[in-house]
């Protein structure tokens, strides 16, 4: 690509014999006053290995307060799919990805090593932990997450700092709207893709005529959540009756649901995540929402985004609930069998949604800098803008270049009326197609900036 | 009409969650003037016991589930069940209304060995030592539960028969609309009794009396040859229970997590202080007052008016009453004024 | 050369400050992001001292000023310039003038009571940032800069956007890595010399007085509100000018910086260095920082290269005994470290240190020259 980068360059000749595709003008001060380019060999970006034997990747996860069990879970995930890489274990979803350039010896021959790191779910202890990620241990990109407001602030930060950041668990719109980045990866669906997704299903099970109202996390996850609900269900015919904003950890939802009984609304739509939604839901249903009648309709309940950690602490008040997921590991393809059979063995319970996502966001950077044949970020960026894959869970997958989003099916779930073990909590109601949530890349403003920092 | 009831009726729920809570801790704080930050975690203790009786009641028979091969999966028929049947079904449905007779010893033991053990030390230590001192407990204590329960909440239901919705407005003849959780109700009740039953307990009984006089005046006190010392503990012991007793009741309303202490610790204090130190009664004052103006700040026609005000309500009416009375609504002059 | 002379100290301070990427490195705490938080909270914590350390004055709400001077100085990297001198300045005056507000409030309470209002009026700040104020605050996103800024003091300039987001700078010197580190280092110097001149002072003495007896103060007809609002006025600016350096080296503000815990974060790394010391609160700082960055990144393959030197069976079994402790169980350890430092050293890791000292000029037989830092 760029050849006037190495001409104002005393090291021309060097870099040019790397016969890649080199960048030295951009890189920090004193990232050259330290000499690591001419150290290592070859192409001068941020903690580039050069001839190092391993390399090393960040797993950023929030390891205290109300997300620790996912971010558990998620480092679970992380680990196995290191194990994988380098060759070890029965390799998991390497068997079933396509195309797959890695070939189970790390990644360019180099073994794969890890560091981890504590989010607390707060985007400064995220941040501070990305930043020892990447200027003490040297990683090359940084994954996981539990939040999108956390996710949003450390992709920013990995922009800045020129290290890719591959998205966990964050399902706002403006992950990859208008807080996307170049260096950003996201493979978990959004608010948007739940909405589109929910809306068939809600006109086949609740009509047309219905009534809704919105309790709603007041953060910007939950109002993207809302807006894309919203627009769905008033699509099919249904009417708003309020939409209320709650503070987010208000622990006691009472008071925000007994105006909902005298509302004359027949459904209620919690947008909440995580431990409120645990909470709003265990006590809408005490409150007896679910087996009133109004306008001589069964009220429902629907949670747009769910997961199996959030149903096991709602116990009871899931069953029959509606919602969407990325994935369950009770799907049948070959990809999730492989994972689910791999973790199983190897922890004795099934993934998460979260642990799904995060493992297979490193088995698809790795495999993009086996296909770029460098660690170079911008190449590696463009190795995976446009990748179309398959064999990773959610049948046909493309990471869209024009905004890192990944389109692939979106699974509707119910809560399981009648489990047979704690981990059988949610049903898949059905595997709704990707074209049926696709968007324009414009359409949440989207510009994703620089290859180059 | 509707709207306006049941939003006083959720006022007075909420208020006597944050009075029961209060209660606690103005026993500890407000009378033996120790800075627990602490408290939060007794009440998370609490809950835990409820989870715990819970947990013990559902030891379960592992039976391999043949249907999953991807890892070992069991389904899971508790003991109860199986020797007992409905009765056994029954008992496990109970699990929290019988977690309360574990809770009430236990919770007292933890109060005072936690008296006996540290808080004793810290009577003439500064404020900031006490605050260090019972912030590192809560932390430790949260963490030995995280480290067993995990951070998930735990589901942790009321039984079946009250786990729905009292027709509150039907009793009276009113609008059908006018429905409340029973537990939430019991909650109330059971709040009330619990705040009764202490007040009686400081104002009736000989042993209160001296409590009383001790909180007044402690040299005095121990000059008539009294043992304060003991009876200090005693009450620290009693906040422990009180505490806990909100805490494993809260339970079927609030899933409990390890960290559900830390959340209520900065409201507990709040209402403690408006309520004025030293006042036992000016605690649950507060804690009803915030309740109810939490509850009708929260209803959409005031929200609308001034948008965000639910949020901080609580804080609004903290610094108002504050600033109007010197000594919150019922404190005591110079205790903790300095 | 005594502690007693001005000079001698703030030389000594200074070196040890400035080469703190050098004495640092044994531990692993020697990166830019590290380097910085350290300088930051120090800041925040020595300002929060004088306050708290002099007067007795414990604020529950000093969180607030650092989060309002984040959010000024990213507003002024969005409106003004990229420049940092802005934005530091703005950041400090404007957590000067909240900070003077909100003082003059709860200032008219003492005790306990002051300490409710100055958390009810954090705790709604906090609130209403995350949520009511998004169109200034953004909400749960926090402050970003973003390609559109005006940036009207760059436009005169004649400074032309790249093509990715711009860097905050000291007259082009950019302000990330051991740079960054560097501009907050001189800050934390010259705010240390402020609060040494204020210990030290007839002003810092009076404020001490408050401490040990504002009855008496009273009586004797003398006004301490004056001294108590400049002494939180200026602990309020220190926190803003904390708040802003944060923005400097990382130009993004969040509500959560304004949350409780935030403000119970420096009240406890006051008490555990030792309140009403010196140096006390930057030892609170060191440690508890350390703790949440090194301590919280330990995992078992880590702490096993580490006991890599032992005999196999050893290694493991302290492995397994150390591994509950670091990573996730960083909290744990940092519980047991509070509980453990306030039971056996009253007045927090100083008093350690002064016992220390002692012990060993005993030992050495020196006369009993009294020293310490407070």
């Amino acid at each position: 690509m760029t050849k006037k980068d190495t001409t104002n360059s005393g090291r021309r000749g060097f870099l040019k014999a790397t016969a890649a595709t080199g960048v030295a003008a951009s890189a920090p001060m004193f990232f050259i006053k330290d000499g690591h380019a001419a150290a290592h060999g070859g192409m001068n970006f941020r903690n580039n290995p050069g001839k190092a034997k391993s390399i090393k990747l960040g797993f950023n996860v929030p390891q205290t307060g109300a997300y620790a069990d996912e971010g558990a879970d998620e480092l679970r995930a992380f680990k196995l799919a290191v194990k994988h890489l380098n060759g070890e274990g029965d390799g998991g979803m390497l068997n079933t990805m396509k195309p797959l350039a890695l070939k189970g010896n790390g990644v360019l021959g180099k073994k794969v090593e890890y560091v981890t790191g504590d989010t607390q779910t707060k985007s400064d202890a995220a941040r501070a932990s990305a930043k020892r990620m990447i200027e003490k241990d040297g990683v090359l990109m940084i994954s996981g997450g539990s939040s999108s407001g956390v996710a949003i602030a450390v992709q920013g930060l990995c922009q800045e700092m020129g290290v890719i950041f591959m998205a966990g668990l964050t399902h706002s719109n403006d992950t990859t709207g208008k807080d996307c980045r170049r260096y950003g990866f996201r493979h978990f669906f959004n608010a948007y893709m739940s909405g589109r997704a929910l809306g068939p299903v809600l006109k086949k099970e609740y009509g047309t005529d219905r009534k809704a109202y919105h309790l709603t996390a007041d953060y910007t996850w939950g109002w993207t959540q809302e807006e894309s609900i919203k627009q769905t269900t008033e699509e099919l015919g249904w009417k708003t009756v309020k939409t209320v904003r709650t503070p987010v950890g208000a622990g006691d939802f009472s008071q925000y649901i007994t105006p909902v009984l005298n509302s004359g609304a027949d459904v209620l739509i919690l947008n909440h995540y995580g431990k409120d939604m645990i909470n709003s839901l265990t006590q809408a249903v005490q409150f007896g929402l679910k087996d009133k009648m109004v306008n001589g309709k069964q009220f429902e309940i629907i949670v747009p985004l769910f997961s199996r950690l959030m149903a096991q602490g709602a116990g009871d008040a899931i069953k029959g609930i509606l919602g969407t997921t990325n994935w369950n590991w009770q799907l049948k393809d070959a990809g999730s069998q492989a994972f689910v059979k791999s973790f199983g063995a190897e922890y004795g319970f099934p993934p998460s949604q979260a642990a799904h996502t995060c493992y297979v966001q490193t088995l698809l950077y790795a495999d993009a800098c086996q296909r770029a044949g460098t660690f170079y970020p911008p190449e590696v960026i463009k190795a995976l803008e446009g990748f179309n894959f398959d064999g990773m869970g959610n049948g046909p997958t493309e990471y869209r270049a024009e905004d890192h989003q990944c389109f692939k099916d979106v699974l509707v779930v119910r809560g399981n009326p009648n489990p047979t073990s704690q981990f059988d909590l949610l049903q898949v109601e059905q595997i709704v197609p990707r074209k049926q949530v696709e968007y324009p890349p414009t359409q949440f403003g989207c510009k994703l900036g620089p290859y180059k920092v | 009409m509707d709207a306006i009831l049941i939003q006083i009726l959720n006022g007075l729920d909420k208020g006597g969650a944050y009075a029961l809570i209060a209660l606690g801790l103005t026993l500890a704080f407000g009378t033996l003037g120790i800075v627990n930050f602490a408290h939060g975690a007794l009440f998370m203790l609490g809950a835990f016991g409820a989870v715990s009786v819970q947990q013990l009641l559902t030891i379960s028979k592992r039976v391999k589930d043949e249907s999953i091969t991807f890892f070992d999966a069991y389904k899971e028929i508790p003991y109860l069940e199986i020797w007992w049947g409905d009765t056994g079904r029954m008992i496990i449905d109970y699990a929290v209304p019988i977690s309360i007779l574990f809770v009430i010893p236990f919770m007292l033991l933890i109060g005072v060995l936690m008296e006996r053990g540290l808080i004793k030390h810290f009577y003439k230590r500064t404020h900031a030592d006490q605050i260090l001192v019972t912030f590192g407990l809560a932390i430790v204590l949260q963490e030995l539960v995280k480290a067993y329960f995990g951070a998930n909440p735990i589901p942790t239901p009321a039984p079946a028969v009250v786990s729905g919705s009292a027709p509150v407005g039907a009793f009276f003849g009113l609008g059908e609309d006018l429905v409340y959780p029973w537990w939430r109700l019991i909650y109330l009740l059971a709040s009330g009794l619990i705040i009764f039953a202490v007040f009686a307990f400081l104002k009736f009984t000989t042993f209160g009396m001296v409590v009383r006089a001790g909180m007044a005046d402690r040299e005095t006190v121990g000059l008539l040859g009294i043992n304060v010392q003991r009876r200090f503990t005693i009450v620290f012991g009693l906040a422990a229970v009180v505490a806990g007793v909100a805490g494993a009741l809260y339970a079927p309303i609030l899933p409990p997590d390890y960290h559900m202490g830390m959340d209520f610790l900065v409201l507990s204090f709040v209402v403690v202080v408006v309520g004025g130190m030293g006042s036992l009664e000016g605690a649950v004052a507060a804690g009803f007052l915030l309740g109810i103006l939490q509850s009708f700040a929260s209803m959409n026609e005031v929200k609308s008016i001034i948008p965000g005000i639910d949020q901080i309500i609580i804080y609004l009416v903290a610094v108002v009453i504050l600033l109007v009375r010197p000594r919150g609504l019922m404190g005591r002059e110079g205790v903790m004024e300095d | 050369m005594s502690l007693k002379n001005n000079l001698v100290v703030m030389l000594l301070f200074s070196a040890i400050v400035l080469s703190a990427p050098w004495w640092l490195a044994p531990i692993g705490a020697n990166y830019p992001d590290l380097l910085q938080k350290f300088a930051i909270f120090g800041l925040f914590a020595i300002g929060f001292n004088i306050l708290f350390g002099l007067t007795g004055y414990l604020s529950f709400g000093h969180a607030a000023f650092l989060g309002v001077g984040s959010y000024t100085a990213v507003w002024s990297f969005k409106l003004l310039t990229m420049n940092v001198i802005p934005a530091v300045i703005l950041g400090t005056l404007v957590s000067g003038v909240f900070a003077l507000l909100i003082g003059w409030l709860s200032l008219r309470r003492s005790g306990i009571y002051f300490s409710i209002l100055t958390l009810a009026f954090a705790q709604m700040s906090y609130s209403l940032a995350y949520s009511v104020l998004t169109p200034i605050t953004n909400g749960e996103t926090g402050l970003q800069l973003s390609q559109q800024d005006p940036r009207v003091l760059d436009a005169m300039a004649g400074i032309v956007p790249t093509e990715g987001l711009p860097t905050t700078n000291l007259f082009g010197m950019p302000m990330s890595g051991y740079s960054g580190f560097y501009f907050c280092a001189v800050l934390l110097i010259i705010g240390f010399w402020v609060t040494l001149k204020i210990f030290r002072s007839p002003y810092g003495l009076k404020l001490t007085a408050i401490k040990s007896n504002t009855m008496r103060m009273k009586y004797t007809g003398f006004n301490t509100r004056p001294y108590l609002l400049s002494a939180f006025v200026i602990s309020g600016m220190f926190a803003g000018l904390a708040g802003s350096l944060m923005a400097v080296t990382d130009p993004l503000a969040g509500a959560e910086r304004m949350q409780w815990t935030a403000s119970g974060e420096v009240v406890l790394m006051t008490i555990l260095g030792g309140a009403g010391t010196l140096i006390g609160p930057l030892l609170g700082v060191g440690i508890i920082k350390y703790f949440e960055n090194i301590f919280s990144a330990l995992n078992d393959s880590a702490l096993r290269a580490a006991y890599d030197f032992l005999p196999a069976g050893l290694a493991d079994f302290l492995t397994t005994v150390t591994s509950p402790f670091v990573g996730e169980g960083w909290h744990l350890t940092l519980g047991l470290l509070f509980m453990l430092v306030v039971i056996f050293l009253p007045g927090g890791v100083m008093q350690g240190i002064s016992l220390i000292s002692r012990f060993l000029r005993r030992r050495l037989g020196m006369a009993g020259e009294s020293g310490g830092a407070s």
